[in-house]
């Protein structure tokens, strides 16, 4: 038998070679600790799609009006980074959607996470909110919109205040199963070295909540992107979820589409920025 | 007449009687003075975890507990450590009575209960930091105790790296740190392999000649129990309570012996297998009710 060969780094990361864990695979099947990646398959369906992409625009098998070509779509976007859509440039929208999500998270999160802490750590608190947390929980975001629009109108608030509503239960509950996962064996450690009760929330309590919150935090987030598109698709003058609204009202498929593509990019860069802060930040997560 | 009590349980004959210090008890060491403690269960019923404990352990002395699982050994450390008031009597400390956990009764558990957000120098000065000592007093001292317990160049290193008699040997750190009267070890070695276990179980046993810490003990392993402690309490179940107490010369034997001699001379042995005995038929016992009750129902 030959001496196992090492696999270059990009056979690897590509998942067409095995790496040290999914080597030890025992069983042909059922162990999903050693499927891979799989990367290479990814490469190839994005590289297939847009293929398809290229070759139906060539041959013009679409019409425009229910696909754009590719080449109509870059032109088309290429004028919105240098004009701008509707005199408004293209980062803004971007950057005001981006806006009104951190906010909105900021906000549920500041509001959220002590509301949460409280119920984690108190009977009253818990019985006063848990027929609220419990009875708003399952409530779509978007079913606050008409409420949301009768007290603060259409202005900047309102789209932040829904925001606010959508992550602020996600923070709730994230918090309170935080602070309900500390092992009474560490609070005990901690009193026992002499720590007082806000020592121990300070430094017991709220570190062992923190892998939670974070999952909370990245929940939100991605709840909030997805309602603040919807929410402009209601009612904004400015934002990516307006534009493909405008744009669809003047039939402009090819805006729409990029509009698409950059909330799926947009939210895609999102979950892995916060999956890269929590490999900074929380490098703890799991292994008490 | 608690007094009294507990001087009776604690006090061993006055021939086997080898230290000067348990003369005076009542007012220096723990006095657990018949404690009994009850829980109630959710359909009413109450358990007796512990009734009329009564046992003192003198200054700087090491006592084991031992006992079938349900016979409130955890109970009696909870109750020490001031995480549990007991339904009757008290538990006092240098002639003060136990309200609460303090920094006085150091805990080592069994295994999770390292801050793994912390470094092991961060753990290890956790106590002084909440006490809000000077920094380079803590960083002396963190670096001392590394030293102390074997773990020289591990203090920037995440616990959660560690492997667990590493991190028992970060427990055991950050409970000395903080200087404590008295350590309260549940189960410490627990979840070790044997062989690690015993590496510790050796240092414990420096540990408690280098310091003179008063000790309390509570172990799983007749072996463990007999080596580290001067003296063994054997507990029973339903309701818990003291059954035998044994003065061992183990310990005093182990600080100048190599353990596997200690371990295998012909008074270990025998009082080992006196002991598993005794712990044996009780086992039996529970598993007869069990096996009785099985049959009828």
């Amino acid at each position: 038998m030959s001496a196992q060969v090492k696999s270059p780094r990009l056979a690897i990361w590509l998942g067409l070679a095995d790496n040290a864990f999914t080597r030890q695979k025992t069983v042909k099947f059922g162990d999903a600790a050693a499927v891979n990646s799989g990367r290479f398959y990814s490469v190839l369906v994005v590289v297939v799609l847009l293929l398809a992409w290229v070759v139906t625009s060539a041959l013009n098998l679409i019409e425009p009006f229910y696909w754009p070509t590719i080449q109509g779509t870059w032109d088309r976007f290429t004028k919105l980074v240098a004009e701008g859509y509707r005199n408004v440039p293209l980062i803004d929208h971007i950057g005001i959607s981006v806006y009104r999500v951190l906010s909105g998270v900021v906000y549920g999160a500041l509001v959220g996470i002590p509301i949460g802490f409280a119920m984690g750590l108190s009977s009253v608190a818990r019985g006063f909110m848990d027929p609220i947390v419990e009875f708003m929980r399952p409530i779509p975001p978007l079913a606050l919109i008409p409420l949301v629009i009768l007290w603060f109108g259409i202005d900047e608030t309102a789209k932040i205040f829904l925001l606010f509503l959508a992550s602020l239960f996600i923070m709730i509950l994230a918090a309170r199963a935080g602070v309900s996962s500390v092992r009474v064996s560490k609070v005990h450690a901690a009193y026992s070295l002499g720590a007082s009760k806000l020592q121990v929330l300070r430094h017991v309590i709220l570190p062992n909540a923190l892998p939670e919150i974070f999952t909370g935090l990245r929940t939100a987030m991605g709840v909030c992107w997805g309602t603040v598109v919807a929410a402009e698709l209601v009612a904004a003058d400015q934002g990516l979820g307006s534009m493909i609204m405008i744009a669809k009202n003047f039939l402009q498929t090819d805006t729409v589409v990029i509009g698409i593509i950059l909330i799926g990019l947009i939210g895609y860069t999102i979950e892995m920025v916060m999956r890269w802060l929590e490999r900074i930040l929380i490098p703890w997560k799991g292994k008490g | 007449m608690t007094m009294a009590a507990a001087a009776r349980a604690a006090t061993p004959p006055p021939a086997e009687r080898d230290e000067p210090i348990s003369g005076e008890q009542p007012m220096s060491g723990i006095e657990i003075d018949s404690i009994s403690m009850e829980f109630t269960l959710p359909d009413g019923g109450v358990v007796r975890a512990l009734s009329d404990v009564s046992l003192g352990i003198a200054t700087g002395e090491m006592v084991s507990v031992l006992g079938p699982s349900g016979c409130g050994k955890t109970t009696l450390l909870n109750i020490v450590g001031g995480f549990l008031s007991p339904t009757r009597g008290a538990v006092r400390l240098n002639g003060h009575t136990v309200k609460g956990p303090a920094a006085e009764r150091g805990v080592v558990f069994q295994q999770g209960a390292l801050f793994e957000w912390l470094t092991v120098e961060q753990n290890i000065g956790f106590g002084p930091r909440m006490a809000g000592r000077p920094k380079a007093e803590i960083r002396d001292k963190v670096h001392d105790l590394l030293g102390t317990v074997g773990l020289q160049g591990f203090a920037e290193k995440p616990v959660y790296q560690l492997s667990g008699g590493m991190q028992q040997r970060v427990a055991l750190a950050r409970c000395l740190a903080n200087d404590p009267d008295v350590i309260l070890m549940d189960e410490p070695l627990g979840a070790l392999d044997a062989l690690t276990r015993e590496k510790m179980q050796g240092l414990v046993l420096r540990l408690w000649k280098e310091t003179g810490k008063t000790i309390l003990l509570i172990t799983h392993s007749v072996e463990e129990a007999l080596y580290l402690g001067q003296r063994l309490i054997v507990m029973a179940p339903r309701p818990g309570r003291i059954m035998k107490e044994f003065r061992l010369p183990f310990p005093e034997r182990g600080l100048t012996m190599p353990p596997r001699e200690v371990k295998a001379s012909s008074d270990f042995v025998a009082t080992r297998e006196e002991v598993l005995s005794m712990i044996w038929s009780m086992e039996e016992e529970i598993m007869g009710e069990n096996g009785s009750s099985e049959v009828s129902s």
